[in-house]
């Protein structure tokens, strides 16, 4: 009875021969039996995002100066912008009236972002932000288009940024903010020649 | 009097088992296989382990659309789900689960059982047959081929434990039978249990339903509770072979206390049958037709043919 090798992959392949594999297939599938799945049950369980994930761009408007550089950086071009320049009057009598940008409209649509995040990087105030929030589907493409008051509305659910390593060096804010007060200049001697520069020759 | 209500009694329970047995491996299967795959979508109706998906089940097949192809042949298409179901409620009726739980006690029950079983077989072909849809057709052809190979191994490795046993009577058999026969009949009985996959059209011998080729083989065309009959059927052949198989093979119901729990000897044995016909399901890859064909002629049927020899041989020796 050496001839039972009755399984069914017995046409088998030259060489190795079919029953280790079909064996090792019932191993396999046993052992996953014997296991807990691993599924993220993600309606009824929220996952566990790590903090720089990449769910949505929040924008902190008191800190938008309309520059324009993430419009401008955007690859998808799906950032609009909207100013107008205001007039503040001067704060002395005699000085200079200045100008300053007030941001009118400021909208990101999400049917068209890639979430490459260039326009956070490039932002000189930190006026954007990632947020982790990821549930923002819609049944109509139109509604992807966050006008800034959505976009304002993401800023609570924006992580508070890691804290520095040990050993890292202050940031420049504070570190420009503790640097003791530059001594006083010393008053150049009054003696000193100053040396006439040679007349200038033959340049009419 | 009371015999008419004893028979009355007997065929209530039997189409109260099969319409329970079925559902059970049904519900075992969806399980097992859910977690041989690390699944979770079975474990979902209805609360605690998903209890309720074949009542979901059950409720999907009902609100679909009872559909029968214009150029099919009607009445052979209405009554191809009924031909492939029934026949299995027969040979549950002569299965004996022990000495005395047993429906019909048929003298050459083991004859009567093979012959009902192969009676559903023909369900699947008339459902081919009549569809009047070409995967239909070669579903049914490639049906009709697996079930010609398949017959064969079943009937000899039957044919060996009957032999052995000097009876073609199951209670007989089970009497007969000693702890020894499970090395002794163990070729066969592998043969039978292949060959009884096989028969069931079940992975890995569901080369008459690839869906990825014939799109679903003899049960194109059918929708709604038609369908779920032949899915139900499948499941009772499942109840069937693994009912057959245990008390053939692994002594029916032999065991502790056989003779006050016997018959749940038996059912534990043909449930582990069934889990292991679900296994196969989930653990191995679909054969290709010919590799199905060669498979038959060239192992189960020879070894099968051994084994009868074989039992021949000692049954002389012996007695």
């Amino acid at each position: 009875m050496s001839s039972n090798q009755t399984d069914p992959g017995s046409p088998a392949p030259k060489g190795r021969g079919a029953i280790p594999g079909l064996i090792k297939g019932l191993a396999t599938t046993a052992r996953t039996l014997a296991r807990p799945s691993h599924t993220a049950e993600y309606p009824d369980a929220q996952p566990h995002l790590p903090p720089r994930s990449r769910g949505v761009i929040a924008l902190l408007e008191e800190n938008c100066t309309s520059c324009m550089l993430c419009a401008r950086e955007c690859p998808d071009w799906c950032i609009y912008i909207d100013s107008h320049k205001e007039t503040i009057p001067a704060p002395t009598p005699g000085g200079r009236e200045r100008q300053r940008n007030v941001l009118d409209r400021f909208a990101i649509d999400f049917s068209l972002c890639m979430y490459c995040g260039i326009c956070i990087e490039v932002c000189p105030f930190d006026a954007l932000h990632w947020s982790p929030e990821f549930e923002y589907a819609e049944l109509d493409i139109r509604d992807l288009l966050h006008e800034k008051e959505r976009l304002g509305q993401w800023m609570p659910t924006v992580p508070p940024p890691p804290a520095l390593d040990p050993g890292a060096p202050e940031p420049a804010e504070v570190a420009a903010a503790n640097k003791p007060p530059r001594a006083a200049r010393p008053a150049r001697p009054a003696t000193t020649v100053r040396p006439q520069p040679p007349a200038a020759q033959g340049d009419a | 009097m009371s015999h008419a209500l004893e028979l009355v009694l007997r065929t209530v329970s039997v189409l109260a088992a099969f319409l329970v047995l079925p559902l059970l491996v049904g519900q075992t299967e969806h399980k097992v296989m859910a977690h041989m795959q690390g699944r979770l979508g079975p474990m979902y109706a209805g609360g605690f382990h998903g209890w309720a998906q074949l009542v979901a089940d059950g409720v999907k097949f009902v609100q679909k659309e009872d559909i029968t192809p214009r150029d099919a042949d009607r009445p052979v298409f209405k009554l191809a789900p009924a031909v492939s179901l029934v026949p299995y409620l027969v040979a549950l009726a002569v299965i004996p689960l022990s000495p005395t739980v047993v429906a019909a006690d048929v003298d050459a029950s083991v004859l009567f059982v093979l012959a009902a079983s192969a009676v559903g077989i023909l369900g699947t072909l008339m459902a081919g047959w009549s569809s009047a849809n070409k995967y239909a057709l070669l579903g049914g052809m490639r049906a009709a081929a697996q079930l010609l190979s398949y017959e064969l191994p079943i009937v000899l490795a039957t044919a060996s434990v009957a032999l052995a046993a000097g009876t073609v009577s199951l209670p007989g058999i089970v009497h007969a039978w000693h702890p020894l026969w499970l090395l002794w009949q163990a070729p066969g009985a592998f043969c039978f249990l292949l060959a009884a996959v096989a028969e069931l059209q079940r992975p890995p011998f569901d080369m008459p339903v690839a869906d990825s080729e014939i799109v679903f083989g003899p049960y194109t065309e059918y929708t709604g509770l038609r369908f779920a009959f032949f899915l139900l059927s499948e499941y009772a052949g499942i109840v069937v072979m693994s009912l057959l198989f245990a008390v053939l093979f692994l002594g029916g119901w032999h065991g502790p206390f056989a003779d006050t729990i016997g018959w749940v000897w038996t059912l534990l044995k043909a449930a582990a049958v069934a889990v292991v016909v679900i296994w196969f399901r989930v653990a191995w890859p679909r054969l290709r037709e010919d590799q199905l064909q060669r498979l038959a002629w060239l192992v189960l049927v020879p070894v099968a043919i051994a084994q009868l020899a074989l039992t021949g041989v000692l049954v002389v020796v012996t007695s």
